[in-house]
């Protein structure tokens, strides 16, 4: 590890200058649950480190039943699975904040740095596309928002230009009779990584027996998480039965293009992709009647 | 809960005292190997192979030396060169060559991660920096790494002046397989005529690491007076010594090991990785030179166990006796010779009585890190082989497994196919324990759910074992030891002393020393430190009774035949002292008392054990969760039943992980792709339920306190009862260990459509 320069501008104003300036080099610290250990093990060099936690706009976590959720890049996940009304809101990200390493990991890591990070296997990132979210970023020429779904474009890559910083995540306001889960299938019970993790969010109607509309998205079974949008579309007028979930599943495995390695064989992630969004389908109805 | 003959009463043992080492571990100031610092320390770091199999063309360390806060860099070739120099380390032979070129390779790389070369720098960051400056030039080989693949002719070859030793009888063209083993007894082919079933599986099994939590660290400071002492975390102190000066080529007395606090082994602590590499850095910088491995290198470049094929037949007749076996197993031994084939050998019929036999071993040579011992090395693998047919053959005769199995139990007299015959053992106490155990007696409901058992057994050696004692002003005793403590042996071997003292655990206090300070100690390996080192402080308190009964005549002035002692109190007719006032009456009026013991035992101790696994198996993802698990075993007489309980949950754990996720996974290049506690998934507390345990207390003759080793036996029958127990959850045979949820999602889907 080579050494490096450590500062922590106040304000957006600040970091994207400074972003600007070490071009290349700057690398930006959230809670660094993910650049500490990749610079540690020389897997990325920086000369400058970027502290953005003292940004207040990075810190924000407002939820508001008409506007929707704020949620600062570099708002812990502790403290978004600890407020109650995102757990009630969007319950498929408050699913992956949880899961995302341990507690103490959890009181540092945040989702815009795990979204930053890009990984196909990223937890929360199927969420945040499921739950339609848009990035908003600031750079040297203003801002601009970027949905979640195109955020990624290739392993350990995102769409950030040069000097760009991820402000925040916006989500939609809550829908009547509508709910969401992810769930991630690893061989352990805790400390792993996803061999396949889907994220489902969908709106019933009144009676609850129907799909109005519905956002399945998909993780670690390509080089960026993805939207199954044949599988998405498809939900909708469908009935809320276990049925729909299998044959949404079998949809959902088109949309995945995994590869084999030590997590897990190809054919074996796409048949997880079957059974992870009836599951997660299911959990979702389950959450939207209450 | 403690079942079992229990003929003797003790004060002591058979209690639960505070740990020694407990208030040090839990505030954190116990001194680990990460812990030593030193002035004037410097960090090394290891240069190493980013190829599976190449030649060395080159080696320059020109722009290295010149790099900032470089004092120094060692390459193989600073190393004296020791061409068939063959040493006795304690627990065998081996051959230096090898030992060297696996410290800092020379002229050919044999496994990703093998070390190349090392700096040594003012912080560990410029000692990083500086290896990039290294320029080695590689010429790729290709590599090998599963062992069937090795076997073959064409297979590449990794060293060409290795010959198949058959017996004593050396192929006539290099190899990758170094030994052939063979064990005989009966005559197989009449046995097997006597079968009315038998039953041949093959069986594979992936390489698995230790896992402990603390990677290996060692600091050296080679002083100008040419004085080397190295503080190290490890197994031996003194086999550390040993292979360090044999490394070095200087006498074992110019160095001295401190053995530093130790987080975990079980079996990977005892070959030298860092400290002759730290030492020769430090020889040149004139610095004490710390380094410090990284996880990653901890995989890639210790000692992993090997993996496996195997081929193992059995026949029983109707009635259910066995009647005849027959094993082929092949373990990998990693890049140089001499694995865990002769163990695996020795046990994989070890638990049952086979009127004939036949094993058949090889160890072979391939492109993965040279194996290590692991926990029972070996016997594991033979044990998933042996255990998954004995369920078989019970399931085809309708036979309970256990009742099956006490059928067959090995027993006083029974002849294990390498020859020796067994004294009295336990087996037969731990299967009956575990038929009558209420974890056995009671039901397991629901769908995908399965019960297994396994038995299994392991040598256990005694080994020499060095203590001294002194006896405080105030009547406290001091005990030295050589025994590295891996799993709470300092307690147990206090507690030894203080039965035989008849004075209470507390009042005995333990402290490991460093090789100058106590006599030699082989490592704490084999299940022997209770046993060996036991019997050791056992005569130390001996002596010391002796003495002070000596003392306590003339200091009541009566004839020292008169003196007697019981219960740890001295008594002459009216005269009565228990220990602790008798023992500062003496030091005021004579010289200290001091008692000291070497012993060798010889021979096993032989311990056997029992598992029983609940699973459940989801059919759509192939996970296995663990409902309920109870471990049964032999300990002969548990001094600290707390600890021998810790022993037996541990083993069980690391057996579960091996069978259920862990594996060295390679790709094509042969490099490990998961070489992180990321993905190479070890078992955490969420993913075993408590371990249940029930010793069984069948008291060792050969000990004075009937203690038989427990360390390794528990990690024997795991995996065969795991894949016992997935079985009769689901039906499928699981044979391809680990049976991770890929394969067994595989398995299950393949069954699905037959």
């Amino acid at each position: 590890m080579k050494p490096f320069d450590y500062t922590a501008p106040s304000t957006i104003a600040d970091a994207v200058s400074l972003l600007s300036q070490h071009n290349g080099e700057a690398r930006v610290l959230a809670g660094g649950t993910d650049i500490l250990v990749q610079l540690r093990e020389g897997l990325r060099e920086a000369g400058i480190v970027i502290d953005v936690k003292k940004i207040a706009e990075l810190r924000a976590l407002d939820c508001c039943s008409t506007s929707g959720l704020t949620l600062g890049a570099s708002t812990p996940c502790a403290e978004i699975y600890g407020n109650a009304d995102v757990c009630n809101a969007y319950p498929a990200l408050t699913d992956a904040a949880r899961i995302i390493g341990g507690w103490q990991i959890q009181s540092r890591a945040s989702i815009g740095g795990n979204l930053c990070n890009a990984s196909p296997a990223a937890d929360s990132i199927p969420a945040l596309i499921a739950l339609n979210a848009v990035a908003l970023v600031a750079g040297p020429s203003g801002q601009r928002e970027i949905p979640v779904a195109d955020f990624c474009t290739a392993p350990g890559r995102n769409a950030l230009a040069a000097g760009e910083l991820l402000v925040c995540l916006q989500f939609p306001a809550p829908s009547a009779n509508a709910s969401s889960a992810y769930q991630r299938f690893i061989p352990r019970n805790e400390m792993d990584i996803a061999v396949v993790g889907v994220g489902s969010w969908l709106q019933l109607d009144e009676s609850g027996q129907t799909i109005l509309s519905a956002r399945v998205a998909l993780g670690a079974v390509a080089p960026t998480p993805v939207f199954a949008a044949e599988a998405s579309d498809w939900l909708a007028g469908k009935p809320a039965t276990e049925d729909t979930y299998r044959q949404a599943g079998e949809l959902a495995r088109k949309a995945a293009s995994p590869i084999s390695d030590m997590r897990g064989t190809a054919e074996y992630r796409v048949h997880l992709v079957g059974v992870l969004t009836q599951r997660t389908l299911a959990k979702a109805v389950q959450r939207a009647a209450g | 809960m403690a079942a079992g003959s229990d003929q003797k009463k003790y004060k002591v043992i058979g209690t639960r005292p505070i740990r020694p080492d407990g208030a040090d571990k839990v505030t954190g100031r116990a001194i680990y190997g990460a812990d030593v610092q030193l002035s004037g320390l410097v960090h090394g770091k290891i240069l190493r192979s980013p190829h599976a199999h190449a030649k060395i063309k080159s080696v320059d360390v020109s722009a290295a030396l010149q790099a900032p806060g470089v004092l120094a860099v060692v390459t193989g070739a600073d190393f004296p060169e020791l061409k068939d120099k063959i040493a006795q380390l304690g627990e065998g032979a081996v051959n230096l060559a090898y030992l060297s070129g696996n410290l800092l390779a020379r002229n050919k790389v044999l496994y990703k991660g093998h070390a190349v070369a090392a700096v040594a720098a003012r912080t560990a960051n410029q000692a990083e920096e500086a290896l990039k400056k290294i320029r080695v030039e590689y010429e790729p080989l290709p590599a090998v790494t599963w062992v069937l693949d090795a076997m073959q002719d064409d297979a590449p070859l990794l060293h060409d002046d290795i010959h198949t030793d058959s017996m004593g009888n050396k192929s006539e063209k290099p190899s990758n397989i170094s030994t052939h083993l063979h064990f005989e007894t009966g005559d197989v082919g009449q046995g097997f005529k006597q079968a009315d079933v038998v039953i041949e599986r093959e069986f594979k099994t992936a390489s698995v690491h230790q896992g402990y939590i603390e990677p290996h660290v060692a600091t050296a400071l080679w002083n100008t007076d040419g004085r080397l002492k190295i503080w190290t975390s490890t197994q031996g102190s003194f086999t550390a010594r040993q292979q360090t000066a044999e490394l070095l080529q200087i006498p074992v007395s110019q160095v001295t090991v401190v053995p530093c606090e130790i987080g975990g082994g079980f079996g990977g602590k005892i070959s030298v990785y860092l400290e002759p590499v730290a030492a020769m850095l430090s020889r040149q910088c004139g610095r004490p030179v710390k380094m410090t491995m990284t996880r990653e290198a901890c995989f890639e470049a210790t000692g992993p166990t090997p993996g496996s094929y195997m081929r193992v037949k059995i026949g029983a007749t109707k009635e259910g006796k066995i009647v005849a076996g027959e094993a082929y197993l092949a373990y990998d031994a990693g890049a140089y010779p001499g694995g865990m084939i002769g163990p695996g050998c020795m046990c994989v019929f070890s638990c049952y009585e086979f009127p004939n036999a036949v094993v058949d071993g090889y160890d072979v040579m391939l492109n993965k890190p040279k194996t290590q011992a692991y926990r029972a090395p070996g016997a594991t693998h033979a044990a998933l082989a042996c255990e998954t047919i004995i369920d078989e053959l019970a399931e085809k005769l309708k036979l309970d497994p256990i009742e099956f199995r006490l059928m067959n139990a090995a027993r006083e007299g029974t002849r294990r196919v390498d020859g020796p015959v067994y004294p009295r053992v336990g087996l037969i106490e731990c299967l009956e324990a575990a038929k009558a155990s209420e974890h056995y007696q009671s039901a397991l409901k629901g769908p995908n759910r399965g019960r297994g058992v396994a038995a299994g057994f392991w040598f256990n050696i005694g080994l020499k074992s060095a203590a001294t004692a002194n006896v405080n002003a105030d009547g406290c005793v001091t005990l030295l030891e050589g025994s590295t403590d891996i799993g709470g042996s300092r307690a147990s071997i206090a507690m030894q002393l203080a039965e035989t003292l008849g004075i209470a655990a507390e009042d005995v206090h333990p402290a490991v020393v460093d090789t100058d300070s106590v006599g030699y100690t082989d490592v704490t390996g084999g299940s022997r430190v209770t046993f060996a080192t036991g019997m050791a402080v056992y005569q130390v308190g001996r002596k010391i009774r002796a003495q002070m009964m000596e003392r306590a005549a003339e200091l009541w002035e009566v004839d020292a035949a008169s003196v007697s002692e019981a219960d740890g109190v001295y008594s002459s007719g009216e005269h009565a002292l228990p220990f602790k006032a008798l023992a500062v009456k003496l030091h005021e009026i004579g010289g200290p008392i001091v008692g000291s013991a070497s012993v060798n035992p010889q021979g096993s101790s032989n311990g056997f054990g029992v598992q029983i696994a609940d699973v459940e198996v989801d059919p759509e993802t192939g996970k296995v969760s663990v409902l309920r698990y109870t471990v049964i075993q032999d300990a002969g007489q548990a001094i600290h039943p707390s600890y021998v309980e810790g022993q037996m949950q541990g083993g069980a754990v690391q057996g579960i992980g091996w069978a259920l996720n862990e594996e060295y996974f390679y790709g094509e290049d042969g490099q490990m792709k998961n070489a992180s506690f990321l993905d190479y998934r070890m078992p955490t507390a969420l993913d075993v339920p408590m371990i249940e345990t029930i010793i069984v207390e069948v008291p060792n003759p050969e000990h004075p306190f009937g203690v038989r080793g427990v360390g390794e036996t528990p990690i024997v029958p795991p995996v065969a009862a795991m894949a016992n127990a997935v079985y009769a959850a689901t039906g499928v045979r699981m044979r391809d260990i680990p049976m991770s949820p890929p394969k067994l999602w595989k398995a299950l889907a393949e069954k699905e459509s037959s």
